[in-house]
């Protein structure tokens, strides 16, 4: 197996147009992913440039999930999972054992599949994540908070109730709140992981709205299985099949002349 | 002729009666399992309702012959209760924690669940005796703390296993979020997991403490009994269960009566108990 992960040729098709003038937040180099024996991603590479938005594309089971966890070290929550090689944020190796996680998530930060607030109230939703590293007097705090809540486009739905509790929101104010709740902790890069699947159609094109927002200030990466919202709301596409990065590019040119016969069939609703 | 129709044809005909029978078997068998229980509370709630005044509250147990209450039961045993409660809340919860989120995927905490269920179904009075041996022999008298620690001992495997259930309940969505803003993992237990949790385990709490409101065997060997109003825990201290388990036994018709007050305090207590636990885990499901 070690064999196969020290390969340094990069498999990959990467168009190189478009990516001048763009500096690296994340680089992924010679990256592989084990659930136990099963590895689960092969040799990827590819790179999240600074303040654009990179959409994950690919069917079940391709790997742009495990690919995701990777860049905030989520995995580590549970046993018997383990990545070799590198991924650099901001040129330095977040794998390295020495890597102190809950710095690295504030960095980093995650907005998951199915809204999760907290059992708190909205307002303290919000706050929480900013007291833990930061000791800031009140007025400043509902200052953060509600600067966070703008920033998720929530703000005007809840002023008058932050009182309440998180989870007596609808599933999209929930899946905002947890977006103002990433935003809150002042991330870098914000992985958003199927953010809009348990969400209705108005609900999902706020969330996209949100992400053109949210781009100006930080390095994006989004998985989705809705290749329209992948063309409507990334820079960059990257087309994962089988734990391998298949193509990576411009989002235009990979859907509308990608170069590897896979990313075609796949775009076209061929299969997956 | 007219054809038989689906309705009336012999073999819907037969799986109809079949199925009146069943359910008739089945309501039957409700009837008689429930009649015995009301048959119970009604017994109790007559000879208990009638013995119950201001006396029983107040004074305490009388010797035969004479009129008196049950204060001194009923005071040890909230002493007794709340002090095992209070030991073995802490240890449960804390070992509950340990396997459902530190541990939750090491030998060990298959190991203690292991040891844990069987130390929930061991009968009480071998737990009565191993207190006996370890703190009533080596005291050399009975008292009010060993029969605490009995108690406690009961508490400890209610509570770690209700403590484990409810928090393995929390989605792991909820820790992942929590870690996913940075939160290190004991503040995200405390802030967020106990908090979706806690209903549940308050649940645990209160079904431990009406498990203990009840047991006899265990303080027969500990905490004995007294006659007289005493608040030393390093002394023989007096329960419901054992002054019931008492004056059941004996042949004065006003200590028999003075068990079925005590018998219906506890009955009530432990309802309670159960109305708020189930009121408190429905609270949870609706959130």
């Amino acid at each position: 197996m070690n064999s196969v992960a020290s390969f340094t040729v990069p498999n990959v098709t990467h168009v190189s147009t478009g990516t001048e003038g763009l500096t690296d937040k994340v680089t992924v180099r010679n990256l592989d992913f084990f659930y136990g024996d099963n590895r689960a991603l092969k040799n990827i590479n590819v790179s999240l440039y600074q303040g654009k938005v990179t959409a994950f594309i690919g069917p079940s089971g391709c790997g742009k999930s495990t690919l995701l966890r990777v860049l905030n070290r989520m995995y580590d929550l549970y046993p018997n999972q383990r990545a070799t090689g590198d991924v650099l944020l901001d040129s330095q190796n977040i794998l390295d054992s020495s890597q102190d996680l809950n710095l690295l998530r504030a960095k980093v930060g995650m907005v998951f599949q199915k809204p999760t607030p907290f059992p708190m109230t909205i307002y303290e939703n919000i706050a929480f994540g900013i007291r833990l590293y930061e000791k800031l007097p009140k007025s400043e705090l509902d200052n953060r908070v509600e600067t966070a809540l703008n920033r998720a486009a929530l703000w005007g739905e809840v002023k008058d109730k932050l009182g309440a509790n998180g989870l007596s929101l609808s599933g999209g104010q929930q899946q905002r709140l947890c977006i103002a709740r990433t935003v809150a902790v002042r991330p870098e890069v914000i992985l958003f992981d199927e953010p809009c699947s348990a969400l209705d159609p108005i609900s999902t094109a706020k969330i996209e709205e949100l992400i053109d927002e949210l781009k100006d200030d930080y390095t994006i990466a989004i998985v989705t299985h809705n290749m329209q919202q992948a063309a409507r709301v990334s820079d960059f596409t990257a087309f994962m099949y089988l734990g391998e990065l298949v193509e990576f590019g411009e989002t235009n040119q990979m859907f509308t002349s990608p170069s590897d016969r896979r990313t075609q069939d796949y775009i076209t609703g061929r299969f997956g | 002729m007219v054809m038989t129709s689906g309705a009336s044809s012999p073999l819907y005909a037969k799986r109809r009666r079949r199925n009146v029978m069943t359910m008739g078997f089945a309501f039957a068998a409700t009837a008689f399992g429930l009649s015995w229980l009301v048959l119970i509370l009604g017994v109790l709630l007559w000879e208990g309702f009638s013995g119950l005044s201001l006396a029983v509250f107040t004074e305490m147990t009388p010797p035969p012959g004479s009129a008196g209450g049950l204060l001194n039961p009923i005071v040890g045993s909230l002493f007794m209760t709340t002090i095992a409660v209070l030991l073995g809340t802490p240890l449960g919860m804390l070992a509950g924690t340990y396997m459902a989120e530190y541990g939750r995927y090491d030998k060990l905490s298959s190991v203690v669940r292991f040891i844990n269920d069987i130390l929930l179904s061991a009968p009480s009075i071998v737990i009565g005796l191993f207190v006996y041996e370890i703190m009533v022999a080596q005291m050399g008298h009975f008292s009010g703390w060993a029969g605490a620690v009995s108690l406690a001992v009961i508490v400890v495997p209610v509570v770690v296993r209700t403590t484990e259930d409810m928090l393995t309940l929390v989605p792991d969505t909820l820790r992942e979020a929590a870690a996913s803003i940075g939160l290190p993992r004991s503040l995200m237990i405390v802030k967020v997991a106990y908090r979706a949790a806690r209903a549940g385990m308050i649940t645990g709490v209160l079904l431990a403490i009406a498990r203990i409101s009840g047991e006899t065997a265990p303080l027969l060997f500990t905490a004995l009994n007294n006659q007289f109003w005493s608040l030393n825990l390093n002394a023989p201290v007096s329960s419901l269960p054992v002054v019931i388990f008492q004056f059941a036994l004996s042949p004065y018709k006003d200590w028999q009566k003075l068990a079925w007050t005590g018998a219906l305090i506890i009955t009530l207590a432990v309802l309670t108990l159960s109305i708020l636990a189930r009121y408190l885990a429905s609270q949870r499901k609706s959130s």
